[in-house]
């Protein structure tokens, strides 16, 4: 029999006693409303009206007569509210927190994106919200933390372990410990104990139920491949969900291939050879970890991708064969990046861009009669400080120096 | 009934409380660990409980997540660890236990990390992110070996769940005296008293308060 919360041997739900009946109860929420249609059509009329769903699917016309292979489609998740597919997670664990009654929302964040998406639903729907954040990543995303905190949101940098998003989410954990009567922790990605990976794959699968309408009508038949960035795994498992019956269509994840794998500063974990089987923040699966079974620092250009785990799902997916791996170095992120940007006037963020890389890869792999989809999970202007440093702009360098400038004389 | 319980009980014909004490292993170093132990089996510590460092101490307090890293960044093995541990259990003649996440044992190989353990005679293992559901193999181990399973109670856990916790523990059940992580304070309230009322009515197995305890007054036998 499969056991509840499992995966093949992935998944499952380790976690300490004081919140055996905090996630009884999520558990029974989560079975309630996934029975209950008129849950579903609530969410899909909450997307459609404060966020903008559906997303498009837009043909890349420039560049596929570029790479002069298969037809380039970006799924456009940017143009969901708050700029990524976060808010379809965080949107539909909001109105389950209104059928638990609860009053406070936490969660942890890497890039931002899922705390600007958290503290969002939070103004929205009138719960507290407090944000856990690795303390590098506060520096690496400082115009998210301004929003999060716009919008009423405390956020706390992490300055323990790593200072990532492991170390963010260790500490939400100890938050929900304590006050897991008032509050519900909002885990951002397909990772964590059951019901998590299946319940923000749930909401996801939005995102692929779209996607393959999307493209039949615009293409008249499925894609050859579907290409996603995956760091814990969300907006893969999103789009993904949409072409798994669909044996024909290859679904390829990539990682973040960091300085390189052969560098040990990647997070790679499926890609790579460097991780193994492990039990870690409350789930089984693939960490990046060393022999004693500590967890190893990891490293991304991309924030949301810098992470030590992967979904159990993804990782059932990789061992099945299903799913296909590649990683994208930072590197080759930088040049994926300025290429769409010259080339469609879109600005991915650098986690979807990973994506773009490997479709880049492949798409002159592909005949002229055939498709491919690339998951834009988010949008990239976020992301100008780390990528105007990248490029080592010099007029926006000048700037900056400028503006700290005028700061220091008050 | 286990080797533990009936050290813990033979310990309770001559004291009404007992004294179980928790360290880091390698924090600050294992001299220091080595010092520690010494002097506290020398005052009369009952029971004591080595935890095993571990990157992600997802249900420890700030204190005790800084011991668990720095004592990995200062380059703690478990290799050490249990060297160390045999050294102990070798010259001091109390009760010891393995704390520690599961990941440790997982990654060891879970069997091969037991019959070290009993190989050098630790007498129970608490792992706090290996609820039952999910522990059948580590439970069946330990208890073919006469090892402790120690499990966990919580003031969330209602009465039904403590004796389902209860029919898979042995040696005695660590009650949590209060939410949140270790190390935090504990109010030694109303809801504190029925809370160890409902822990008693749920076994008869030894019960153990930790988690916020800050005086040795506080103990429970």
């Amino acid at each position: 029999m499969k056991k509840k919360g499992y995966y093949g041997h992935w998944g499952g739900a380790f976690v300490p006693e004081v919140l055996f009946e905090t996630f009884k109860e999520l558990n029974v929420f989560f079975e309630e409303v996934k029975k209950d249609s008129s849950f579903w059509h609530e969410y899909l009329q909450l997307m459609s009206s404060y966020s903008c769903r559906p997303t498009p699917l837009t043909y890349a016309e420039n560049l596929s007569k570029h790479f002069a292979g298969g037809h380039i489609y970006i799924k456009r998740e940017d143009l969901n509210h708050t700029g990524a597919h976060k808010a379809n997670n965080v949107m539909g664990q909001g109105l389950l927190v209104k059928r638990m009654g609860k009053k406070r929302v936490i969660a942890e964040t890497g890039a931002g994106q899922h705390g600007v998406a958290t503290a969002t639903m939070a103004a929205k729907f009138g719960f507290d919200c407090t944000i856990y954040m690795g303390e590098e990543d506060v520096q690496r995303q400082r115009p998210n933390v301004f929003w999060m905190e716009k919008m009423g949101a405390t956020v706390v940098p992490v300055t323990d372990g790593s200072k990532t998003l492991k170390d963010a989410i260790n500490e939400a954990f100890r938050d929900w410990v304590t006050n897991m009567d008032s509050t519900h922790y909002v885990l951002g990605t397909v990772c964590g104990p059951h019901p998590f990976p299946e319940m923000v794959a749930w909401f996801q699968s939005i995102i692929g139920i779209e996607a393959r309408e999307q493209i039949l009508q615009a293409f008249g038949k499925l894609p050859d491949r579907v290409y996603a960035c995956v760091g814990g795994g969300s907006n893969a498992m999103g789009i993904f969900q949409g072409f798994l019956q669909d044996e024909q269509v290859g679904l390829v994840g990539v990682e973040a291939g960091g300085k390189g794998l052969s560098t040990g500063e990647h997070a790679a974990r499926l890609a790579g050879s460097d991780a193994s089987p492990g039990v870690a923040q409350g789930y089984k699966t693939m960490f990046l970890q060393d022999s004693d079974g500590q967890m190893l620092d990891t490293h991304s250009v991309a924030a949301g991708l810098d992470y030590i785990g992967v979904s159990p799902i993804l990782s059932d997916l990789w061992e099945k064969g299903r799913v296909r791996f590649a990683a994208a170095t930072d590197s080759e992120v930088m040049e994926a990046l300025d290429l769409t940007m010259k080339k469609e006037g879109i600005i991915p963020a650098l986690e979807s861009a990973h994506g773009f890389v490997q479709a880049f890869k492949e798409a002159s792999d592909l005949g002229r009669d055939e498709a491919l989809i690339i998951n834009m999970s988010g949008r990239g202007d976020k992301d100008i400080f780390t990528i105007a440093n990248a490029y080592g702009d010099p007029s926006w360098k000048e700037f900056i120096i400028e503006r700290a400038e005028q700061y220091k004389k008050g | 009934m286990s080797k533990l319980e009936e050290a813990i009980r033979t310990r309770l014909r001559d004291r009404e409380i007992l004294l179980m004490t928790h360290l880091v292993l390698g924090y600050p170093s294992f001299d220091v660990n080595r010092e520690v132990i010494r002097q506290m089996v020398e005052n009369g510590v009952d029971l004591i409980e080595m935890q095993i460092p571990f990157s992600e101490p997802m249900a420890d307090g700030p204190m005790i997540l800084k011991a668990n890293q720095e004592s990995i960044a200062r380059g703690a093995k478990v290799g050490q660890c249990l060297e160390f541990a045999k050294e102990m259990t070798a010259e001091f003649h109390i009760p010891f236990l393995f704390m520690t996440y599961y990941n440790i044992l997982y990654k060891h190989g879970l069997e091969e990390f037991i019959n070290r353990a009993h190989d050098i005679n630790i007498q129970g293992f608490i792992v706090p992110d290996l609820p039952p559901e999910e522990g059948r193999e580590y439970l069946e181990h330990l208890k073919s070996r006469n090892m402790a399973p120690i499990q966990i109670f919580a003031p969330t856990s209602s009465k039904e769940r403590m004796q389902e916790l209860a029919q898979n523990g042995a040696g005695f059940i660590y009650c949590v005296a209060r939410r949140g992580v270790t190390g935090q304070k504990t109010d030694f309230d109303q809801d504190f008293n029925e809370y160890i009322k409902r822990c008693r009515s749920a076994t008869g197995l030894p019960l153990a308060v930790g988690f916020g305890i800050r005086s040795k007054s506080d103990g429970q036998g």
